[in-house]
């Protein structure tokens, strides 16, 4: 059940329902295929929701589509690694292989394909899922066709002090202090400890989570904590690494902010792109339970948490922390202003703590070696460390802890070998959709979001996209808005307008019309300064860098 | 607290946001999907202002804070909404610029910004839904800001629209993209009133010509007493509106309050009172009908004394309506036979409520049930009204 009876704080609201609602077409669409209306009336009056509601709800996430889905379903990655892999000819590879196109299924019911923003195998890509089972590189519909899976394991290494990783590189135990800690922690010693280490959200914002533990545990009870495991960034499969790879290790950071802010219930939100890290992740939370770490009198205490793994259905933006909180409700996976901040009017209403999942696995090692050991890691104020993603075009991809304040030189050319076969760097796309580009003589700038400022780039969720000379910078520039024209929520008017306007332009920017270019200017200053979240705001500004990096093949 | 806009210092209660500041030092800025009536949205982002280092901020959702330096006029923020303006004029068709500006927030924000018109387009209202008798949605000129969507949520409590797809494709439906007559609307005309485009509308306001007059009234459907303007055109009826100011209703109305208006016009429609005579009703004078109502009560408690008579008097009057009955039928006629047809029909509610609550009625003032607490979200005006008309 996603919500238990009792949990959830005593309100009039209709909505409550739409949370199962929504749950009932997911599995709908995962047996049957398409969603109809009459599916979304059956919902609505059997959870006794409006049915606008659900509809609102059920258009508005890729996974509750209306186009018929095949018996077998294939999710084709258009990511932006897979893109730079092959320039996105695997797409049509797959589409003739398979005889359906994108967003389509065939006469016979047969097969269906749907075009997804990232699967987590930028490091092999590029990259489908045949039901749930991947297939990643070179020659990808040659091997769909013959039925042989090939999906190599992501590459794992910690350069640092592994911190993140301590459970997948060094064997530690993240539940070896839960015990203590339940029993005989004050909360405030916990949320101190979190304030030494300095430690800030890893998804992008950068917050300090001890503040945001501190201000949600200062609201009313019943206070809700929430693993952000919607991991959209095309580039990123860090947060894949954790949820598959070292499930617990969420789970008992979450477990620490459900102590810190007094919590008894937490979700983590996994996207649907990864199939792997639900089941990994739900198995996960029926051992903790079997161990006493999760469920009623923690360890012989009075404490109690439960925890619940809740399954996306298809929308970037859901990753935002308002959008997410909403799509946990059951309700458009569409952003709201701040403030109210979810720390005092989140889930529910009710004060909501909202962490990514590499900032919740960095929570363990904190209580277990000391926030003032986080703190002598990375480069005050940004401390500790930070999992970096290397994508295909590297000759050692994969996943590297490292020390936040490295030179990217040092990641790609030390960590990641430089690039692979003959191929020639260009630009290097850091933090994703949201994040920047740098050129080549760019990267000595240390791994820090102070120091990607100087240059309009964020850090990110700290993906490293290698894009060699093959790729054409209009074309890139067309992947950067398609992307943010069929993810844009829709809730402010200058994202849902004016990134589909971009594409617009992006379009005719690759068909040789200058004039495009410059049209984009007003935009991307409207977009950066009207728009509502960081989404709208952060795709002028990646795409401004874009610019300058390849400013002698795109003269403004 | 003081707050400073555009150089002028104003005082502004607590909890204000940086709009009502705005607003409060009398200034106008565009806030297309901003309702007094519910809680803010912040997606049109027309009402761009920057707050003290140049920040850039939607007026209506940021809070006002002591001290605070607000400027409407700073070149980035209205560089911002004229652009997002432009963004909006060129997704809708031209007409969307060529109503008049009374009915139009949209056209009156862009005239305010100088965003010009789009050149004619020929696109033509070919995909209005004309399925309700009252509510007409023309998607076309929808900007999806959701205004309509809080007011059936907030203030009607009804649940009936949504916007619904994702992204450049987001717009309005009702239902689960129902026609307007098959959804679960229950045609209050609060999502009208709240349109500021133009794509929700009613007959009455479609007609090009003006309106010429408006007068004050309460509502005579029920005892609740709402609050309406009669919006008049060639001496005739051609809309009721709920007065924002209105103290019980505060901008809102019930179908028959908004909408079921035409009984004005309708042929046989009482005009004098009738009297029988010769087994005929026939027109006559006020004079000459309480005339005859008075000799025969007179004639009725002569025979057969005063509790021969009974009274039973109607919801529809209001409560100083109902308490002149009583007191005629007590201290006149010398009677206690007084009742009302609320008395019938609200039963049933006014038992639950004294098993419940031990009273009749609302058990905390009316003001105090719109206060949200942390676990509660306000109760929807619609729904305070149902409960103070068990009272009427």
């Amino acid at each position: 059940l996603r919500v238990a009876p009792g949990t959830l704080p005593e309100e009039n609201s209709k909505m409550t329902g739409a949370v199962f609602a929504i749950a009932r077409l997911q599995d709908v669409a995962k047996r049957v295929g398409a969603i109809t209306t009459a599916d979304e009336r059956a919902a609505a009056a059997e959870l006794k929701v409006p049915v606008a509601a659900v509809h609102g709800a059920a258009t508005f996430y890729d996974d509750l589509a209306r186009t018929r889905r095949g018996s077998r379903h294939v999710r084709i990655c258009e990511g932006t690694a897979c893109f730079a892999a092959d320039g996105g000819r695997h797409i049509g590879e797959v589409e003739r292989a398979l005889g359906v196109s994108a967003g389509s299924c065939r006469e016979d019911g047969s097969v269906s394909l749907q075009a997804v923003r990232c699967v987590g195998f930028c490091y092999a890509a590029p990259a489908l899922l045949d039901g749930t089972v991947p297939y990643a590189g070179p020659r990808l519909a040659e091997k769909l066709v013959r039925g042989s899976p090939d999906a190599p394991g992501i590459p794992v290494s910690a350069s640092s002090q592994p911190v993140v990783l301590a459970g997948i590189t060094a064997g530690e135990d993240p539940w070896q202090h839960w015990p203590e800690v339940v029993a005989s922690w004050p909360a405030q010693r916990l949320i101190a400890e979190l304030r030494t280490s300095g430690l800030r959200g890893r998804g992008g914002a950068g917050f300090s989570v001890a503040a945001k533990w501190s201000a949600a545990a200062a609201g009313r009870a019943p206070r809700y904590v929430v693993g952000n495991g919607d991991e959209g960034d095309p580039g990123s499969f860090c947060d894949r690494v954790l949820m598959e790879q070292d499930s617990h290790r969420i789970l008992a950071g979450l477990a620490y902010a459900a102590h810190a802010v007094g919590a008894e219930r937490g979700y983590v939100y996994v996207r649907s792109e990864y199939p792997s890290a639900v089941e990994k992740l739900s198995a996960a939370v029926a051992e903790a339970a079997a161990a006493g770490h999760l469920g009623r009198n923690l360890h012989g205490g009075a404490s109690r948490f439960e925890v619940e793994i809740v399954e996306g259905a298809g929308s970037y933006v859901a990753g935002e922390e308002t959008a997410l909180l909403h799509a946990l409700e059951g309700r458009r996976g569409a952003v709201r202003p701040r403030p109210p901040y979810p720390t005092s009017s989140g889930l529910f209403g009710a004060p909501t703590v909202v962490n990514n999942i590499e900032t919740l696995a960095s929570v363990p090692w904190i209580v277990a070696h000391g926030g003032a050991a986080f703190a002598r890691l990375g480069k005050a104020p940004e401390t500790g460390t930070k999992l970096v993603c290397l994508n295909e075009a590297f000759t050692a991809s994969g996943v590297y802890e490292v020390e936040l304040g490295m030179p990217l030189r040092e990641i790609i050319d030390e960590l990641g070998g430089g690039l692979r076969d003959v191929r020639r760097l260009r630009s290097v796309q850091v933090g994703g959709p949201l994040g920047g580009f740098l050129a080549p003589n760019e990267l000595d700038v240390p791994l820090l979001d102070s120091a990607l400022a100087a240059y309009g780039v964020a850090l990110g969720h700290g993906s490293l996209i290698a894009i060699d000379d093959r790729v054409a910078a209009a074309e890139l520039l067309r992947h950067v808005w398609r992307f943010a024209a069929i993810e844009s929520c829709g809730t402010c008017a200058p994202c849902r307008l004016g990134s589909g306007l971009g594409a617009g332009l992006a379009e005719r920017v690759v068909a040789g019309d200058a004039s495009a270019l410059a049209e984009q200017r007003p935009l991307l200053a409207t977009l950066e300064t009207a728009s509502m979240c960081a989404f709208g705001r952060g795709v002028p500004a990646s795409i401004r860098t874009l610019l300058r990096v390849y400013a002698d093949e795109l003269p403004t | 607290m003081r707050v400073t806009v555009d150089g002028r210092g104003v005082e502004v209660p607590s909890s204000s946001s940086v709009l009502a500041a705005v607003r409060a030092a009398g200034r106008d800025i565009p806030s297309l999907c901003w309702d007094p009536r519910t809680s803010p949205g912040g997606s049109c982002r027309t009402c761009l202002v920057t707050v003290d280092d140049d920040h850039v901020v939607a007026a209506c959702t940021t809070p006002a804070t002591d001290g605070m330096v607000v400027r409407t006029d700073h070149p980035i923020a209205t560089a911002a909404v004229r652009g997002t303006l432009e963004l909006l004029v060129s997704s809708l068709p031209a007409r969307a610029l060529q109503m008049s500006a009374e009915r139009s927030e949209l056209v009156r924000a862009c005239a305010a910004l100088g965003v010009a018109a789009s050149p004619p387009d020929g696109r033509i209202a070919d995909r209005v839904d004309t399925s309700h008798p009252y509510v007409r949605f023309d998607p076309d000129l929808c900007i999806a800001c959701g205004r309509c969507v809080r007011m059936c949520d907030e203030v009607q409590g009804t649940y009936a629209l949504t916007l619904a797809g994702r992204g450049p494709d987001t717009v309005l439906v009702a239902g689960a993209d129902d026609r307007w007559i098959d959804s679960p609307c229950v045609s209050c005309g609060g999502c009208v009133d709240a349109c500021p485009t133009g794509a929700l509308f009613e007959l009455g306001f479609h007609d090009p010509r003006p309106i010429e007059s408006t007068t004050r009234t309460t509502c005579g459907y029920c005892g609740v007493g709402c609050t309406l303007d009669v919006q008049v055109r060639d001496d005739a009826v051609a809309a009721v509106t709920p007065a924002l100011d209105g103290p019980v209703n505060r901008g809102h109305a019930c179908v028959k309050g908004r909408f079921a208006h035409a009984f004005a016009r309708s042929g046989d429609r009482l005009t004098s009172p009738l009297v029988r005579r010769e087994g005929r009703l026939q027109p006559a004078t006020w004079e000459e009908a309480l005339d005859v109502v008075g000799q025969r009560l007179r004639r009725a408690i002569a025979e057969h004394g005063p509790d021969s008579v009974a009274a039973i008097s109607s919801a529809r009057a209001t409560n100083e309506e109902n308490y002149l009955l009583q007191k005629l039928m007590r201290a006149v006629i010398g009677t206690n036979n007084v009742d009302n047809c609320s008395r019938l029909c609200h039963a049933p509610s006014a038992a639950g409520l004294v098993a419940a609550f031990g009273l009749a009625g609302g058990t905390s003032s009316f003001d105090a049930s719109t206060e949200p607490t942390a676990s509660c979200s306000s109760v929807p005006i619609q729904r305070k009204l149902i409960l103070s008309s068990v009272h009427a």
